[in-house]
């Protein structure tokens, strides 16, 4: 079965664990400056929002790609950096029309999330469960079910 | 590890910007952020300086776990010599602006001299330089940071600065930052501007990766998560009700200062508390409360995020005040609300948001506030002074204050002086509710006896963040006293101020100490740091720090006279609730803390106490 990260904001409290989770898992150092991950505040209206790559299946930054540097990863789905391949000319942080992909001055590499390999650091630092890494054919289940409750589960009239 | 072992010196009055190296001995002895801050200060600076004049210094400074996954680690101090108290002062903030700073790869900023105009400091990294203000001064701190991130065109800027409050010489001046966290107390923002210093900008991408143990770090980070979640304070109060989560309790129990601590219950808590702000409003059906939020790293999300009614007097047709932005927490509730006897939650709402956005205390400010209300109604202060009638209650009068005050204007320049100021000047002292000029918080020592000497002898004034035994007197954290009675008072004071100053020290916010103790920091600091830090070793750094600030106070000139209260709460009973018919019993419990301290009797550190602790 594969699994899809499953974000729900109006958990987000803000707090970034998400983001020195994933730059930990992948520098071994605390710094949202390199999360893959990123944690948006609106403050006019209090909202907190992660984003991040969702893996699209027509994926436009691997196709972008002009040294094959980006892969699928079967296990996951998940499109994979090959840092040994990548040249850093950037073109797939334009081709990819959600911003996910992003360079990194101090590698001179694209980086972009990859599922941590199937256990994605930022789902298991979230204290909230506002990131959750679920079924990718029912990541609608949480939200179904609380909308089931209110159709059929609550006293009727 | 986990210092990043780099400091910064900034010599405002030649313009200079110097790196060098954090002194290791004294992080290992001081751990960081408040305690190792004040090392560098009190080996700096002349206890007898002048707290707005040049020779003071002033000092921004993150702890050993700011900047990594320990829950809550985002905290940074400044110290500095407070202007309101004239003693020292470390004023603590979240938000997220500490953890950038040691993302860039600082432990802590020490500022000297004064800049011969308006300047703001940037770092991008290694790279720091005093850059041009005059275009900011003048503004406030909604206004400043955005225009600090669209001058450099950088939207990821983290600012630390000061409003109008801090420019116009209030002395209960705040530094803000992230537009509404706040190194609230002792006027830490009065300094900054006294040194034309606007604002800090900070952009940190270096991160932080010094962990001495990684792999044992994160084990105990997690361990220490799960004691957060797990615990009914802050797993589930803290999140959903906030600070606020007090108001009715501390009514209820008679701890409610209220009118300027007249009485001690206040009938308008309900309207004001943190059930209040869930509750839709009549006029538009939606709750004050919009959200909870989390300061950097903080698995516990206390903040309060809220929205004025559009339709309430204080904003009519003002749609700068209509977005979210940060709500009540309990004290500036109590200070703005019960301390004047006003229960309208969108004025306290409105007063709070001014408090941010340029830049003052609202415990001070609202405590003043009570103070001016009792003169005007022993008719001392009049409506042609004050702009404005100015009866307890007075919602309109209370929001007025809040913008003058921010502005400096009319009689807002009395109330940025204080109340001990205040009262003095108009023949009142007594009435002033405050220790060595700093105003009480939202409990009141009659009906929380221990808080009494909390109070006396906090090193920076009146403060609840120095000793909070209303912990163990009222909520059972770590195990219930009598709130009511004296005994035992004096070593729970204490075991309360030592354990405190390390988690000030240690780059964590000290709300996580409903759930914590010393033995679930101690893991990750030794982790982080050096296994040397023992359970045993932190008690004795925490010890060390107090004694530390308490000979700065005494060589500031501080006697055993000062660590004293109001004549109100020392000879006017409560007249309602549990501790109907109590005045604080502070001279039962003050000698056998000097005694635990192992202080004489007249305040001093004796020589073998010195020993003991290094001194």
């Amino acid at each position: 079965m594969q699994k899809s990260l499953y974000i729900n904001a109006d958990k987000c409290t803000g707090c970034l664990q998400c983001e020195m989770a994933c730059s930990y898992e992948n520098y071994g150092i605390f710094n949202p400056a390199k999360s893959r991950i990123k944690v948006f505040d609106f403050e006019h209206t209090g909202k907190k929002v992660p984003y991040t790559c969702t893996q699209c299946d027509e994926a436009w930054c691997l196709h972008a790609c002009p040294v094959e540097a980006i892969k699928i990863d079967f296990a996951t789905g998940a499109k994979v950096v090959l840092d040994d391949i990548c040249v850093g000319c950037k073109v797939c942080t334009i081709a990819c029309p959600f911003g996910t992909v992003n360079y990194v001055q101090d590698t001179g590499k694209v980086q972009k999330c990859d599922l941590c390999g199937g256990d994605p650091a930022c789902a298991e630092a979230c204290p909230t469960g506002a990131i959750t890494y679920v079924d990718a054919d029912w990541t609608g289940l949480e939200r179904m079910k609380q909308w089931a409750d209110k159709v059929g589960n609550q006293p009727h009239a | 590890m986990a210092w990043t072992g780099k400091m910064l010196r900034v010599d405002l009055t030649g313009g200079s910007c110097t790196p060098g190296p954090l002194n290791m001995k004294w992080a290992r002895d001081y751990l960081g952020q408040r305690g190792l801050a004040t090392k560098y200060f009190t080996e700096e600076v002349d206890p007898k300086v002048d707290p707005l004049s040049p020779a003071n210094k002033i000092i921004w400074a993150t702890g050993p776990l700011t900047g990594t996954m320990a829950s809550t680690g985002g905290r940074y101090s400044v110290i500095t010599k407070g202007p309101l108290t004239g003693a020292i002062a470390c004023s603590n903030s979240g938000g997220y602006w500490g953890a950038e700073l040691k993302m860039a790869g600082w432990d802590m900023i020490i500022f000297e001299g004064k800049a011969p105009k308006p300047v703001y400091l940037y770092i991008e990294d290694d790279t720091a330089k005093l850059l041009d203000a005059d275009w900011l001064w003048g503004k406030s701190v909604w206004e400043t940071e955005p225009a600090i991130k669209a001058r450099h065109q950088d939207p990821q800027i983290r600012v630390s600065s000061i409003g109008r409050a801090g420019e116009t010489g209030c002395l209960y001046a705040a530094v803000i930052n992230d537009l509404h966290r706040a190194a609230g107390r002792s006027g830490v923002g009065t300094v900054m501007g006294s040194k034309n210093l606007k604002a800090i900008a900070v952009r940190g991408t270096k991160g932080v990766g010094n962990i001495r143990d990684p792999k044992a770090f994160m084990k105990a980070t997690a361990a220490a998560k799960k004691v957060l979640a797990d615990n009914a304070v802050t797993g589930q109060g803290l999140p959903k009700f906030g600070t606020q989560v007090l108001m009715n309790v501390i009514n209820e129990i008679g701890a409610m200062p209220t009118r300027n601590h007249r009485d001690v219950q206040f009938e308008g808590a309900k309207d004001i508390s943190a059930e209040a702000m869930h509750e839709p409003r009549k006029t538009d059906g939606k709750p004050n409360l919009v959200t909870n939020q989390a300061c950097f790293g903080c698995t516990i999300a206390c903040g309060r995020i809220s929205k004025i009614d559009e339709t309430h007097y204080t904003v009519q047709n003002r749609p700068q005040y209509w977005g979210a932005s940060g709500g009540l927490e309990y004290e500036a509730a109590w200070g703005l609300g019960c301390a004047n006897g006003v229960n309208d939650l969108e004025a306290l709402t409105y007063a709070n948001f001014i408090c941010n956005e340029d830049g003052f205390d609202p415990i001070s400010f609202g405590a003043t506030i009570g103070a001016v209300m009792e003169l005007y109604e022993m008719g001392v202060l009049k409506k042609e002074q004050l702009g404005i009638e100015a009866p307890f209650g007075s919602a309109k009068a209370l929001t007025y204050f809040a913008e003058i005050t921010a502005r400096g204007e009319g009689f807002g320049k009395e109330i940025g002086q204080g109340s001990r100021r205040l009262t003095a000047k108009y023949g009142h002292p007594d009435l002033s509710m405050s220790v060595k000029g700093q105003e009480f918080p939202a409990y009141d020592s009659r009906a929380i006896q221990g808080m009494g000497l909390a109070y006396a002898t906090s090193n920076r004034g009146a403060c609840h963040l120095r000793g909070y035994t209303v912990a163990s007197e009222v909520l059972g954290i770590p195990v219930k006293t009598d709130p009511l009675v004296t005994e035992g008072k004096a070593g729970l004071v204490k075991a309360f101020q030592d354990a405190t100053a390390v988690f000030d020290s240690a780059g964590i916010c000290l709300f996580t100490s409903f759930a914590w103790t010393l033995a679930d920091v101690q893991p990750q600091l030794a982790a982080a740091c050096t296994d040397e830090f023992t359970l045993e070793e932190l008690g004795l750094i925490g010890e060390r720090i107090w004694n530390m600030e308490r000979d700065f106070n005494n060589r500031a000139g501080f006697t055993h006279k000062d660590d004293t209260l109001p004549k109100r709460l020392l000879t006017e009973p409560a007249k309602t609730g549990p501790a109907q018919g109590l005045v604080n019993g502070l001279d039962k419990m003050l000698p056998e803390y000097y005694q635990l301290r192992g202080w004489d009797d007249k305040g001093q550190l004796k020589p073998e106490t010195r020993a003991r602790l290094g001194l």
